[in-house]
């Protein structure tokens, strides 16, 4: 998984799940179709036209794979609708100085890469954005690089596991499922001694 | 003094180990899955092209409550969309055999209400839900989380969850609170002290005197919004409180079983000796009532305080954050929140909807009346909650207030059901978060106490409760 693309960029911090996806939306029992209501309070005047000053509206944005955000992107709730969204919009990376848990979580789960790189390198990125907004990076996973023409080259962190899944296309579920023997035995050990739920 | 001391946290995630390896994150066991109608559809579609069932239907439990109006419940939900999702999930229960409350069923309500109402949330347990409010049933000594619909799925095939240990965080809150300050005031004053990120990658332990000295409504109350401090969970160690709460409930074992499992729970508090990885305290003789002025809960103030100023804010990126916060809700830095004229009440939610906020609320309303240009809305957490208010006649009191008495369910929390703000109205509101449109688009929030919204329904503006006291 590598990737070279301009960059989109949100600089608010502490962007919640509510603004990535408003609730409203979360009454579909599907998973698709939620490209385009990604930030869609932000993103749409109130008669549906798109504002043309926000970000995500501009042809270069809907052509770039990667979001800079600020601290703690993907606040809130839970709703992995969040991260549906992103990538169908078409994003396949968002840096910041920090994810909230949750978000992080369901963003490996679906092939959304969560950068989290220091301070120092998300302003070094800023700068280097506002001196070359059309400035492109690259994004290796297997080697955990990103780097920029002329900006230094970042080693970023990725969970072992999550990398591998990633790489490999493997799938959780079916992982887990190899373990049905423990989960079996763990089973007959915890209920056989302790059953606190009278069904 | 135990040779490896252990934190409650570090017990119950080490009592669910199923399997642990070098190559992947650890297999811990579920005891409790909570379900609801709008993170889990897409599970069951998984579940469905896998051609695979539930594993373990009988510890899971279903219920719809964020889709749901809270009009009578005779008549029909009008909206298609939000129909067609909560009867999705009633086939996915049917057809899966999972126990659940429905929309007509008496005892349906918010998922993080009627676990602990049924006893479906016990100490020790690994609890999780597709919904970050999950923290709750940390009230009780159990480790609950929120997690994703991939996670969900997770669960329901497998009972298991792939996870990385967090790290363990002390809120050690001692002293006693004052007349008119209450545990929402707690967790706010925390989310205001550590901000809303400050608690990721941890589990908090709240501790300490005054989190004994709550009743189990009000340790919910504080649980619950771990998550608006940045914490996927939130437990406090159970004691003698715990216990009577729980003595008796549906779904908790009775006679012998019972001796067994309290014997089991009494296991679970922090060793003395053992450490943890960060530490917070509170003061809580010093805490006022708290209240919310901006955008995310950490945003908070005591009631008496004035709106910060972005110019006295350094670091450039934390102060757009504050002149953006304030623009959305039109406040001026500087002055005091306290007299900001407001449009609506709501009183509920999964922070603010039990008995004992409804009885808090109703103490302030009764012998009043709300303001003529505030809507009140009053809706209890569930429908069991809401017979028990009625017979004691709290219904009358908000009723003869002046305000609107609901059916069960998440309601203006969420705004996705029909009850919302409209753009630029400003609520108090009991409910967990204070985001842009979270309550409504373009309507604006402040989080406060249940006894904080009451009296700013009578007043008409933001209210200290203690000048009503």
């Amino acid at each position: 998984m590598k990737f070279e693309s301009t960059i989109t960029q949100i600089q608010t911090d502490n962007i919640d799940t509510d603004q990535i996806i408003p609730a409203r939306f979360l009454k579909t029992i599907s998973k698709e179709g939620l490209g385009d209501q990604l930030f869609f309070d932000w993103r749409y005047n109130a008669d549906g036209s798109p504002k043309p000053d926000f970000i995500l509206n501009s042809d270069k944005a809907k052509a770039s794979k990667v979001l800079l955000a600020g601290d703690n992107f993907g606040c809130g709730s839970s709703r992995e609708h969040a991260p549906w969204a992103l990538t169908q919009y078409g994003f396949q990376a968002v840096i910041s100085t920090s994810f909230a848990d949750i978000f992080k979580a369901n963003s490996l789960k679906n092939r959304l890469l969560p950068l989290v790189v220091s301070r120092e390198v998300h302003q070094q990125l800023r700068d280097a954005l506002t001196a070359n907004p059309d400035l492109t990076v690259n994004v290796n996973v297997e080697t955990q690089i990103f780097a920029w023409p002329g900006g230094p080259e970042i080693q970023f962190e990725i969970d072992a596991f999550a990398k591998h899944c990633l790489l490999a296309g493997v799938d959780e579920i079916g992982y887990v499922q190899q373990h049905e023997a423990q989960i079996a035995a763990y089973e007959a050990q915890r209920f056989s001694t302790l059953n606190t739920l009278a069904n | 003094m135990p040779s490896n001391p252990r934190t409650i946290i570090q017990k119950v995630w080490d009592n669910h180990i199923v399997a642990e390896s070098e190559a992947a994150p650890a297999l811990l066991f579920i005891d409790m899955h909570l379900v609801h109608e709008v993170t889990s559809p897409q599970a069951f579609a998984g579940l469905r092209q896998r051609g695979i069932k539930v594993r373990r239907p009988d510890l899971t439990f279903a219920t719809v409550d964020h889709s749901t109006p809270t009009t009578p419940r005779n008549l029909p939900i009008l909206d298609p969309i939000a129909a067609t999702q909560v009867a999705q999930m009633e086939t996915n229960a049917q057809e899966f055999g999972i126990p659940y409350f429905g929309f007509q069923n008496r005892d349906q309500g918010i998922c993080h209400v009627i676990g602990p109402e049924n006893g479906l949330t016990q100490p020790g347990m690994t609890l999780v839900c597709g919904d970050s409010h999950t923290a709750t049933h940390g009230a009780f000594g159990a480790l609950a989380f929120g997690i994703g619909t991939s996670e969900v799925e997770m669960v329901l095939a497998t009972q298991c969850l792939l996870q990385k240990q967090s790290k363990s965080y002390e809120v050690r809150v001692d002293g006693t609170l004052k007349n008119g300050v209450t545990a929402k005031d707690i967790i706010l004053a925390l989310c205001a002290k550590i901000g809303i990120g400050g608690g990721t990658g941890c589990v908090f332990e709240f501790t300490g005197s005054a989190i004994r000295a709550l009743s189990m409504e009000e340790r919910m109350t504080v649980c619950n919004m771990s998550i608006e401090a940045g914490a996927r969970a939130g437990l406090i160690a159970p004691d003698e409180k715990t216990y009577e709460y729980l003595a008796g409930r549906r779904f908790v074992p009775k006679g012998e079983k019972w001796d067994e499992a309290v014997a089991h729970w009494k296991t679970l508090p922090t060793d003395e000796g053992a450490t943890y990885d960060h530490s917070v305290t509170i003061d809580a003789d010093t805490l006022e009532p708290m209240i919310t002025f901006g955008t995310n809960p950490g945003m908070g103030i005591a009631i008496t305080g004035t709106v910060p100023d972005p110019a006295n804010i350094a670091d450039p990126l934390e102060r757009e954050s504050l002149r953006k916060a304030l623009a959305y809700m039109a406040l001026e830095a500087g002055k005091p929140l306290a007299g900001q004229k407001i449009d609506v009440v709501f009183i509920g939610s999964c922070t603010n909807s039990r008995l004992s906020d409804l009885r808090s609320a109703a103490s302030v309303l009764k012998g009043r009346k709300v303001n003529s240009a505030v809507r009140v809305l009053v809706v209890p957490g569930s429908q069991e909650i809401k017979r028990q208010a009625e017979a004691e006649g709290l219904h009358d009191v908000f009723r003869a207030a002046g305000a609107e008495w609901r059916e069960a369910g998440c309601s203006m929390c969420i705004a996705m059901n029909g009850d919302q703000l409209s753009p630029g109205q400003y609520s108090v509101s009991t409910s967990n978060r204070n985001f842009e449109g979270r309550q409504g688009k373009g309507g604006r929030t402040f989080l406060a106490s249940p006894l904080t919204a009451a009296a700013s329904a009578v007043m008409g503006v933001v209210t200290d409760v203690r000048t009503m006291l």
